[in-house]
């Protein structure tokens, strides 16, 4: 974990007035670390100006990973290395694979997305998230904001939040 | 809350569907000499195919059948009227009947999002009754030419062509009339389903359309309850009316997943008919209340039940390969096999899989109306050959084609249906007033 970070953090009790409040900070030129909230609240990411997840393009990739992969396997095995003639159809008949394939297809699609989204938001074993406030888990909405990535002083961004509606402002230290 | 809003049915779109109907017409009329005038035009190479698949069909049926279907009944050209006349009522009485279900689907699943666009469903369901009176009175003339079964001979036991295995299912068709009589009871249902269907449009449309005056709770709920009572009435009726209007054209053989063949091939057409329309309607400045994000999830429907058709498709010909029994693959032989079907039968799958499935896969391609609207006839024109798939080859065997006599049927038959769903859209408020779910809908976000 990187060493002394300084965030400011607002603590917000309705998810309107957060919602506002992102828009119009984000206006005011302020950059957010991140927004922890209880329950999804629906237009936060447009607020966040967060692009689309590029998890879909990942998916289809494994998917068509997993679909070469069982035809290959199956026509490998059944028409090459070891063939056999099932219901006295052809060595390598294509229907009786397309089950396999589209299992192999699901499988990989699903694992390959969980592990990419792993990677991707850096979850791994022995890491543990920061803290910004334990209510975030319950009933308040959570804005962090890093000290170093803003020109803002502390005490300048502390009135905005507050200006915005937080309930409280505090300061995190990581 | 909703302002009122009306189609206007313009008299230039009235003269396209004329002109579209004009041109159906002669195009039939020009096939219709052909198929009279041309007779047999077969090169060397599809008279051997024909030979291979004669041969493949006459192992597994008695001789005679195969002999017998080469000059019997009425000539080529007139057969070809009537199957087309028969798989074109087919496939737009499903779509119109769609339109009803669709609307029972949303009220019983309490769904909000649908809210606005509900009325063009309800338009469609307008073809309802004329497919039911086509339906009844094709049926009375095509009945010799199409359905095998309704020949008397094959129950008769002191006749040649007595057929045990029909006799065996003699009750369904004729029942409590004697077998090889008048089937009554396959008559009763044809008339009770189309009866119940628009009986059941009829209820549902009067409580949508008094929701729009009067507001209130109580005609939703009228409406809710209604679609519960004709859903259970469908899920019996659909499958039963595709085994008697489909799969007894072919009376020897049986699928056991033929009647969610058919519903799944109905449903994902009307899907994209309800889809193009209120795409058509948005690209002509109607519908403001229809967002992005419903259109999205008309998308999402066309794309899920293309893949929910393909499907079932698979289900029952996987089956019926790996079981490799003659009296079940004989059907797909005269399919995949023969020279006049084969390619339709490729086709099917590319146009009604391939294509939606690639096409429609991101999420920004079932945002843009523009991707729906080369989506949608794609899926339309797919399901009318996969509807030309399952009727034709066991209607005229191996004389059968997609001539000018096909497509301008089809064509006549598109131009009238279009009319009625228009006409009817133009009389309704294109938005329901008062639906109770509207502010719900006008957020919908995904």
């Amino acid at each position: 974990m990187d060493s002394n970070r300084n965030f400011v953090v607002g603590i917000f009790e309705d998810e309107d007035v957060l919602l506002h409040a992102v828009e119009h900070t984000r206006e005011k030129g302020l950059k957010i670390h991140e927004v922890y909230s209880p329950f999804p609240v629906h237009g936060l990411d447009e607020a966040l100006g967060y692009k689309r997840s590029r998890l879909p393009i990942a998916a289809f990739l494994f998917g068509m990973t997993g679909t070469s992969l069982a035809l290959l396997m199956q026509i490998w095995m059944l028409g090459y290395d070891w063939p056999m003639i099932i219901g006295g159809k052809n060595y390598a008949s294509l229907p009786p694979f397309i089950p396999v394939t589209f299992e192999m297809t699901v499988l990989l699609a699903a694992f390959g997305m969980v592990g990419t989204f792993f990677i991707a938001s850096d979850m791994k074993p022995y890491k543990w998230p920061r803290q910004f406030d334990i209510r975030s888990t319950d009933d308040k909405h959570v804005m962090a904001i890093d000290l170093a990535t803003n020109k803002m002083s502390k005490e300048e961004i502390s009135a905005l939040l507050k200006s915005q509606g937080a309930s409280e402002v505090n300061e995190k230290n990581f | 809350m909703i302002a009122d809003e009306k189609y206007i049915f313009k008299p230039a779109t009235k003269q396209k569907l004329f002109i579209l109907i004009g041109v159906g017409l002669l195009l039939f009329a020009v096939g219709v000499f052909m198929a009279k005038n041309g007779g047999h035009h077969e090169g060397a190479e599809k008279h051997a195919s024909q030979e291979i698949a004669k041969s493949l069909v006459a192992s597994t049926e008695p001789a005679e059948h195969v002999a017998s279907t080469e000059h019997h009944g009425s000539p080529v050209w007139l057969k070809r009227i009537y199957t087309s006349l028969w798989q074109n009522n087919i496939f737009f009485g499903g779509i119109g009947i769609i339109g009803l279900f669709f609307i029972a689907i949303q009220f019983a699943a309490q769904a909000g999002w649908s809210a606005p666009i509900k009325r063009i469903p309800l338009a469609i369901g307008h073809w309802i009754p004329f497919a039911g009176i086509l339906m009844v009175g094709l049926w009375f003339l095509v009945k010799g030419d199409l359905f095998h079964w309704t020949d008397h001979s094959l129950y008769d036991v002191k006749s040649d062509h007595y057929d045990k295995i029909l006799m065996g299912k003699s009750a369904y068709f004729f029942w409590p009339l004697h077998a090889g009589s008048f089937p009554f009871f396959f008559v009763l249902r044809m008339v009770l389903f189309f009866g119940l269907w628009y009986l059941f449009f009829v209820w549902i449309k009067k409580e949508m359309l008094a929701e729009d005056i009067n507001g209130g709770n109580s005609h939703w709920l009228a409406s809710r309850k209604l679609s519960a009572y004709f859903l259970v009435i469908f899920a019996v009726s659909s499958s039963v009316s595709a085994w008697d209007w489909v799969m007894s054209i072919d009376p020897h053989w049986f699928s056991t997943m033929f009647g969610w063949y058919v519903f799944a091939s109905w449903w994902v057409t009307g899907l994209a008919t309800i889809t193009l329309i209120v795409a058509n309607l948005k690209g002509a400045g109607y519908m403001k209340v229809v967002t992005q994000n419903h259109i999205h999830d008309l998308g999402k429907f066309v794309f899920a039940f293309s893949i929910f058709w393909t499907y079932i498709w698979f289900c029952q010909f996987m089956l019926i390969y790996y079981a490799n029994l003659p009296e079940e693959t004989v059907y797909f032989i005269q399919r995949m096999r023969t020279a006049p079907y084969s390619w339709i039968f490729y086709a099917n799958i590319f146009l009604n899989f391939a294509l939606p499935f690639l096409l429609l896969m991101t999420r920004d391609a079932k945002r843009q109306i523009s991707m729906l609207k080369v989506v949608c006839p794609i899926v339309i024109v797919g399901h009318w050959f996969d509807f030309y798939n399952m009727i034709t080859p066991g209607a005229m065997k191996l004389e059968g084609g997609v001539g000018f006599l096909e497509i301008g049927l089809a064509m006549v038959f598109a131009g009238a249906f279009l009319y009625v769903v228009l006409n009817a859209l133009s009389k309704l408020q294109l938005v329901a007033k008062n639906h109770p779910f509207m502010q719900e809908s006008l957020n919908h976000h995904i």
